[in-house]
């Protein structure tokens, strides 16, 4: 599958927020905590269980410049590694 | 040096508990009910916790639902916006309690499993448990949380692991936890009944990585290994005071859960001392964070970044002193006293069954 198709899903039982602590956005799941910078916290807003890579990067592009899709790609991929995002299917 | 605020709190907000398991991690001189904190004591707790940098609080036990005020408490840390995870024997969990909580705020819920047949769960439990088991996890599905199932294993349920992990999918979890035995509390004096030898762990580790490889997308299998057979020790805790406390029923704050059992520190109680006070500058925190502490042969050691020296409680039960390498690693001088704990044939040794004390 071309990654551009991807569908990239929240795992069940992540949640996004602020942590006025530490002054970051962090995803909460069951195995832990991540510190999120603010590439990784737009890329998860995007993700709604609807759109694919492809129309990420497009949203993305609404708000930042420069935005890639081999770079959304590597987070999204990243996120996998953590169990935030579901894998991709193959 | 300068500590992280911490991310985790496990709250043991008691230690009563239906079940026996001679297994349980908790301490063998467990508190009784008279000297547990109270509600509003615990609510100070996550409030500290979470002006700290907590964000996720793991309510456990003992069993957290034998306290009757677990939807306050849990409401309580969920408001302040922490993750609340359910850690229980499900014993107790009906759908209407379920329902009750997930609307105060739980997140997650781990839920234990002793064996994969009745009779056998039964008899580790020292309970009847099975029925409940199923009804929890039923529970948990019916409010549409994410399940995850726990199974320590050990010398008595190793060999069916392969209905374990079965069972686990027909009781719809998403994540598997094989988590082989952790040698404290129950559990270290129940060490030679419940050991395996190697054998048993070589026989399972094929079927468990077969059915992690065949579940992939469907349910995530975590295998935790028996670090008694390992090379080198776990990386406990993440380090020492680096990522999580822990508060037991009578309000002791400790780095991990069984670090009482280091005589020589003193734990502070929430009762006394601020919270941040005790992670940021008390003794028992301070005491072995960082790596000035070390001795060799983990103070010259390149592996010290990756493991951090193991676990000091394993340290000072089997070798009398925290500060030494965890025996564990092969490395350690004191090595032995875990090669001599593996056995080379597996006889059937009873078990001795967690219970509390009479009440003093
Ligand atoms: C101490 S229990 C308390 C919560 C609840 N009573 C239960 O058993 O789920 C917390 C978790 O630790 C696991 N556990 C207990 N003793 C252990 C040990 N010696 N080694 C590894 N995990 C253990 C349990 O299976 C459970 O998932
Ligand atoms: S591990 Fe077993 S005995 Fe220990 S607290 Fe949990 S259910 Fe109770
Ligand atoms: S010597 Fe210490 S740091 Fe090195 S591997 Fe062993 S426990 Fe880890």
């Amino acid at each position: 599958m071309n990654a551009t198709e991807w569908v990239p899903r929240l795992r069940r039982g992540v949640r996004l927020d602020f942590d006025a602590v530490r002054r970051s956005a962090v995803a909460l799941f069951p195995e832990g905590v991540l510190l999120l910078n603010p590439t990784a916290e737009a890329v998860l807003r995007a993700c709604d269980g609807t759109r694919t890579v492809a129309r990420i990067v497009d949203r993305l592009g609404e708000h930042y410049a420069g935005v890639r899709v081999e770079d959304v790609v590597a987070v999204l991929r990243g996120l996998a590694e953590r169990d935030i995002v579901e894998r991709e299917t193959t | 040096m300068t500590a992280a605020a911490p991310f985790g709190l496990l709250a043991e907000l008691t230690h009563r508990c239906p079940l026996h398991c001679p297994y349980c991690s908790n301490p063998l001189e467990l508190v009784g009910r008279a000297r547990e904190l109270d509600t509003a004591q615990w609510r100070s707790v996550f409030t500290q916790a979470r002006e700290l940098g907590v964000l996720q609080v793991h309510m456990s036990g003992g069993e957290p639902l034998a306290r009757r005020d677990l939807p306050d408490l849990v409401e309580h840390a969920s408001g302040l916006g922490c993750y609340v995870n359910l850690v229980t024997s499900g014993v107790g969990l009906t759908e209407q309690r379920m329902a009750e909580l997930a609307g105060c705020g739980v997140e997650h819920v781990q839920l234990s499993v002793q064996a994969a047949d009745p009779a056998r769960a039964d008899e580790i439990a020292g309970t009847r448990v099975t029925a409940h088991k199923r009804a929890a996890a039923a529970a948990v599905h019916a409010v549409g949380l994410p399940l995850t199932v726990n199974v320590v294993l050990h010398r008595r349920n190793l060999d069916q692991v392969a209905e374990i992990i079965a069972l686990a999918e027909e009781l719809g979890a998403q994540r598997l936890e094989l988590a082989n035995t952790q040698y404290y509390g129950w559990a270290l004096r129940n060490r030679d009944a419940l050991m395996p030898t190697r054998a048993q762990l070589a026989a399972a580790e094929p079927v468990v990585r077969a059915a992690r490889d065949r579940l992939a997308g469907r349910m995530e299998v975590i295998h935790v290994i028996a670090d008694y057979h390992e090379e080198y020790p776990k990386p406990c805790m993440h380090g020492w005071g680096a990522r999580q406390l822990t508060v037991a029923p009578d309000g002791a704050v400790l780095p991990c859960p069984s670090a009482h059992v280091i005589e020589n520190l003193t734990f502070d109680t929430v009762t006394d001392r601020p919270l941040a006070d005790i992670w940021y500058e008390s003794e028992a925190f301070t005491a072995y964070r960082g790596e000035d502490w070390m001795r060799d042969p983990c103070r010259s050691c390149p592996r010290r970044a990756v493991d951090f020296g193991g676990c000091r409680c394993q340290a000072y039960l089997l070798t009398g002193a925290a500060e030494n390498t965890d025996p564990v690693c092969s490395l350690s001088p004191h090595h032995d006293v875990v090669r001599q704990a593996v056995p080379e044939t597996s006889v059937e040794v009873p078990f001795r069954m967690r219970a509390l004390p009479v009440v003093r």
